[in-house]
């Protein structure tokens, strides 16, 4: 399991109510079922990735974030977890409303484009980046509103919600954001994990 | 029709009290079962059969000697493996292959045509229920059915809401639709119209509706199969003849097609019985039963839900299965969904369709992993 997911775990404690949105194959929600007893639900808009749900035994409904969270009653979960995947909404700001309403508290994980690697591949390659976490090309791409650590965490900001934990990662290395480091974690982390609440 | 002798049959002696008023009792319900009860009796799977099924779920139907209509789903190895669960069928109240229908004689000896009761999906399931005291059974490890097997589903864990552990309802809907209804009539009309229907006395006037039931079957049949479907089977085909005859006869492969399954279905199927179960499709809205909140249908029961849809279904399109699962999500219930893409249109449910078999085999075997 990559470590991104380790530190998403480590953020939930055992025996919650979870939902795990665009779960994809479930490996994620395999991982908190077995190991931390949680009540588990994923939400995946690949009908293949639904399969492979079922066929590990996971409770998968098939839909779209943008359109069929608003089926879930207000703070219906005790964590909803989006990774990497907000910026590949249409409308990202209303799918982070729509993760604090339903979840008492979210974790969202952003691929970081303020990243050392993805600026020096625009400026001196002068090509769109492509790195581990960004890897496809300008025009087969999901994402639509990529944004760095330091917007992510401003944007979160403006809209009060509240952030108890801020982890930078870099491979292995996980370490902690705050205001006065913002600009060198903004630098040298490949992925945010923002642990939220509204 | 029911001649056959060696049907299972439990005659139930408790009175039913039906949606109509009217009560019924020392009644018979015909079953079928497949595969073994074990002993902690928790590997029985209750499948609902849909409008013109019946208990015959698999292996050769002996009314009809041709395959059960489930064959694909249920049998040794197969999506409801029969070597691991016990499964049971029976014909629903109101048909005609040995279950209380228009087809029995009322007390007097009179056949009942027409002045049976009617009925509805919710009488359906309470009637089958008693297959569980029948067996012994405390609960229900899954029920399931497509269609109108889908629509006795949610009535049963809405009425029993302890009795079964998973629930699986499979292109089907909480509340028939306008146009439900519509082709429904439109059947209706096509038996009623026919002058050997005789007001539902055809049998002690020794006549049969046959036209009038194969146009009602024909009629639906086109509505359990998609555009695309029967565009690539059939296309604009001609039935063996080199061009058009300028005639009303078939020319077209389409029109040979439907009229085949018109002719078939008269001779396993009871025009009264086919208005009455249609009738009970009809009359199925299982949120007007709770005030119109379908949420407080399910909100009693700790049953895992697995929801099932197929993309070229426009009979029970996937948004109205889907507003089940929206409904049981609004009160937290345990709930997964997946559509199924297939061309084959409502028939997706009982034809071979890989992805529809083997969700339905994983969700089965892994809950039963998880007993």
């Amino acid at each position: 399991m990559k470590n991104e997911f380790q530190v998403i775990a480590d953020l939930i404690e055992k025996d919650k109510k979870v939902l795990d949105v665009g779960c994809a194959d479930g490996t994620l929600m395999k991982f908190l079922k077995d190991n931390k007893n949680i009540n588990i639900r994923g939400l995946e808009i690949s009908k293949e990735r639904v399969q492979e749900c079922i066929s590990k035994g996971l409770t998968v409904i098939e839909g779209n974030a943008e359109k069929d969270l608003k089926q879930f009653p207000n703070k219906s979960f005790d964590y909803v977890i989006l990774s990497q995947t907000l910026q590949a909404f249409l409308n990202p700001e209303l799918v982070l409303d729509e993760l604090l309403r339903v979840g008492k508290k979210a974790i969202v994980t952003i691929p970081n484009f303020g990243y050392w690697k993805v600026r020096f591949h625009l400026l001196f390659k002068g090509t769109m980046p492509i790195t581990k976490t960004l890897p496809d090309e300008w025009y087969n791409t999901p994402n639509l509103h990529m944004c760095t650590i330091k917007d992510f965490f401003h944007f979160v900001k403006s809209k009060d919600i509240k952030i108890f934990k801020s982890l930078a990662l870099n491979n292995l290395n996980k370490s902690t954001i705050n205001e006065s480091n913002l600009g060198v974690k903004n630098l040298f982390a490949d992925l945010g994990i923002f642990l939220i609440e509204k | 029709m029911n001649t056959e002798k060696n049907i299972k049959t439990l005659i139930v002696k408790k009175p039913l009290k039906l949606d109509c008023g009217k009560t019924i009792k020392d009644f018979p319900i015909a079953y079928e079962t497949y595969g073994s009860l074990n002993s902690k009796k928790d590997n029985a799977i209750l499948v609902f059969h849909a409008l013109t099924g019946d208990q015959y779920v698999t292996g050769i139907n002996p009314a009809t000697n041709k395959e059960g209509w489930w064959s694909y789903a249920v049998g040794p190895d197969k999506a409801i493996d029969t070597n691991k669960y016990f499964v049971i069928c029976s014909n629903v109240i109101g048909g005609c292959m040995g279950s209380y229908g228009p087809s029995h004689k009322d007390p007097d000896q009179k056949i009942f045509g027409t002045n049976f009761p009617v009925i509805t999906i919710n009488d359906m399931v309470n009637a089958q229920y008693n297959l569980l005291d029948h067996f012994g059974i405390d609960k229900l490890f899954s029920i399931t059915g497509g269609s109108m097997g889908g629509m006795q589903v949610l009535q049963f864990i809405s009425n029993f809401p302890d009795k079964s552990k998973t629930v699986i309802p499979i292109a089907t809907t909480s509340s028939h639709s306008a146009q439900n209804i519509a082709f429904n009539e439109l059947g209706r009309q096509a038996i009623t119209a026919d002058s050997n229907w005789k007001d539902g006395n055809y049998t002690s006037n020794k006549t049969n509706p046959g036209k009038g039931l194969a146009v009602a079957r024909m009629a639906a049949h086109i509505t359990y199969l998609s555009k695309k479907g029967l565009q690539e089977k059939f296309g604009r085909k001609l039935q063996e003849r080199e061009d058009l005859k300028f005639g009303f006869d078939a020319d077209f492969q389409i029109e040979s097609y439907l009229r085949y399954q018109g002719s078939v279905f008269v001779d396993r199927f009871d025009a009264n019985s086919y208005l009455y179960i249609t009738r009970a499709m009809d009359y199925f809205d299982l949120a007007k039963q709770f005030n119109g909140n379908l949420s407080e249908a399910f909100k009693n029961t700790n049953a895992k839900f697995f929801i099932i849809s197929f993309t070229s279904d426009w009979l029970y399109p996937t948004q109205e299965n889907k507003d089940i699962v929206i409904a049981l999500n609004s009160i937290g219930a345990d709930v997964g969904f997946v559509e199924i893409e297939s061309d084959k249109g409502h028939d997706s449910f009982l034809l071979d369709v890989p992805d529809f078999l083997s969700a339905l085999k994983n969700f089965l075997d892994k809950s039963y992993e998880e007993n």
